[in-house]
């Protein structure tokens, strides 16, 4: 059990350490779509979730579970999607620049 | 055998989410960061689900579909509205973290009290209380940002604020270290509801003596304490998958949070426990200046002579919805082989990095998307600075004047620019209720309307003059 506990810490710390590193170089122009990627990932939550929904636990129990498996999986679900529907969003400069005074009009 | 699978399984789906966020740092890649993360994700709940003490598969279904029912219309709100969307999803993460410590909490009771060891206790303890106080801040951040009527627009103040808020949370932790030193004493599960019950007071009365222009440091705090909630959860289930996922979130909601700090040149406790709201009446008065106002004839003949255009985008665009128009603009000036960029500043909008994706969804390539550190030294050279809908992000009193609320906050120098327009819907005075000098300056003009109209206005004008050469 004490082991545990150290090497979980270890793992918090060092973790937190890459996702300080990772999160630095993150393209400031992404910081929206990161936000909510980072919304959908902390939804892992989920795991939790599904360990107290499926057990063989009191009634009440597992309706929190229910409750914390549903706030998840819309987090999920949402998260993914709308990062995805805003990153297809970013697009560089198709055309070359001096030429672009065709009729360029959506 | 099944152990180390799922072992494995947890592994693999930790180093895909580093990838996912590795991905992010440039567009190029970063669709192939959603996909790793979504992968990773999946990996997690099959392997999950599949554990030998799970049941009741109905009940897992079922909240997963009702997941999927909500989740996807909540992923196609419109752009303007995802500050309030991310809010809300910050609400629902604390939710979940809330709710599984507390079931973790009756559970682990169930099982003896020895289940509760000082250690578990504390980290479920951090749960529960960052979990249900983000969900009820986040809730209260999303009202603000949807200027939902019963929540307060403006940030409520009264006298011991802080003492209050301090001395709730004080008595939380307090009850807290009650629990976590007799986890077996009878009074134990009666105690653990009032401390869920003090940490969703908590977190309303958190959020309600915050301003709208400090939003994207709150939001960026709330990530950071839904991952933080996730880490706990990880600590009192001993999952190094939850740490690390949880551990990568709350760095993020970090990093955020002082990239929007900084760029307001303001500390976290004041932005927590500031309540800039207030410094506004102390300005207000002193003699009446004058605006030069344009007309739209004259702004479109001045655009016309610019080699270089620089737009300054701010809330009120997203306010007008006048991106698409912007666009259009931005087409008309192309056309004529004028330079034209974005500058953007780090807390324009409502969250991070709000206006990037406005333009974006506008089809402005990213490329033109200039951050405020590289576009300043340009501005002595552009001959046009446009103002749509920002104001303290353009205010010279943040440079000069040491009274000002904003002094010393990093602007966009628009004032240095040859011309300035600004575009404002009327003459009253910006969020922070701060007088702008640049609207004074003898190089800038106003033009009075709503930002989508007077920009149509613009792209009319300029479009029927191009028609005569």
């Amino acid at each position: 059990m004490t082991s545990d506990f150290w090497s979980t810490l270890y793992v918090f710390m060092l973790a937190s350490f890459i996702g300080l590193g990772v999160i630095r170089r993150v393209s400031r122009l992404l910081h929206t779509p990161l936000m909510s990627l980072t919304n959908a990932i902390s939804a892992i939550a989920v795991v939790g979730a599904i360990l107290v929904t499926g057990g063989d636990y009191p009634l009440r129990i597992r309706l929190l579970g229910a409750v914390a498996l549903f706030a998840s999986m819309t987090n999920i679900v949402s998260g993914f999607l709308i990062t995805d529907r805003m990153l297809r969003m970013f697009k560089t400069d198709e055309k070359p620049k001096p030429a672009a005074s065709g009729a360029e009009r959506s | 055998m099944m152990f180390a699978i799922n072992q494995l399984g947890y592994l693999v789906a930790s180093a895909l989410f580093i990838f996912a966020l590795h991905w992010m740092n440039t567009p190029a890649t970063a669709r192939k960061g959603v996909y790793a993360g979504v992968a990773a994700t999946a990996i997690a709940v099959l392997v999950t689900w599949a554990e030998p003490g799970v049941g009741h598969h109905l009940w897992i279904v079922g909240a997963i579909a009702a997941g999927f029912v909500v989740g996807v219309p909540l992923s196609r709100v419109p752009l303007t509205a995802v500050p309030q969307r991310t809010a809300l999803s910050h609400a629902f993460g604390g939710a979940a973290a809330g709710l599984v410590g507390t079931a973790e909490f009756y559970l682990r009771r169930m099982e003896g009290p020895e289940a509760l060891t000082p250690f578990r206790m504390v980290a479920l303890i951090a749960e529960i209380i960052l979990g249900y106080l983000t969900l009820t801040g986040s809730l209260m951040a999303a009202g603000k940002l949807q200027e939902v009527k019963w929540v307060p627009q403006r940030p409520v103040t009264y006298p011991g604020q802080n003492v209050i808020n301090l001395g709730l949370l004080a008595l939380a932790v307090g009850i807290a270290a009650g629990i976590t030193i007799h986890p077996e004493a009878a009074w134990a599960p009666y105690a653990f509801p009032a401390i869920i019950a003090l940490a969703l007071v908590f977190g309303v009365l958190l959020i309600i003596p915050i301003g709208g222009a400090d939003m994207p440091t709150v939001i960026a705090i709330l990530n950071s304490y839904a991952g933080l909630s996730a880490v706990a959860m990880g600590f009192v289930l001993d999952s190094k998958l939850l740490i690390t996922a949880g551990a990568l979130d709350g760095s993020s909601g970090l990093i955020l949070a002082i990239i929007m700090c900084k760029a307001m040149n303001r500390s976290f406790t004041n932005v927590l426990f500031g309540a800039f709201g207030q410094v506004q009446q102390a300005k207000a008065g002193g003699e009446e200046k004058v605006y030069k106002s344009e007309t739209i004839e004259g702004a479109a003949q001045v655009l016309e002579q610019a080699n270089y255009v620089v737009i300054i985008p701010g809330y009120g665009m997203a306010v007008a919805q006048a991106q698409h128009k912007v666009r259009e603009l931005y087409d008309q000036l192309k056309k004529r082989g004028i330079t034209v960029k974005f500058a953007i500043h780090p807390v324009a909008g409502r969250m991070p990095g709000h206006m990037n994706v406005l333009l974006a969804e506008a089809d402005i390539p990213y490329t033109d998307l200039v951050e405020m550190d590289e576009i300043n030294p340009d501005m002595p050279q552009v001959d046009v600075a446009l103002v749509v809908g920002a104001n303290d992000v353009v205010n010279p009193a943040a440079r000069t004047d040491k009274s000002s609320p904003i002094f010393g906050m990093p602007i966009i120098d628009a004032d240095k620019a040859r011309s300035v327009f600004a575009i404002k819907r009327s003459k009253n005075p910006g969020f922070a209720g701060i007088d702008n000098e640049l609207y004074f300056s003898d190089r800038t003009w106003m033009l009075f309307g709503d930002a989508k109209n007077v920009i149509g206005e613009l792209v009319k004008e300029l479009a029927g003059g191009s028609g005569m050469h």
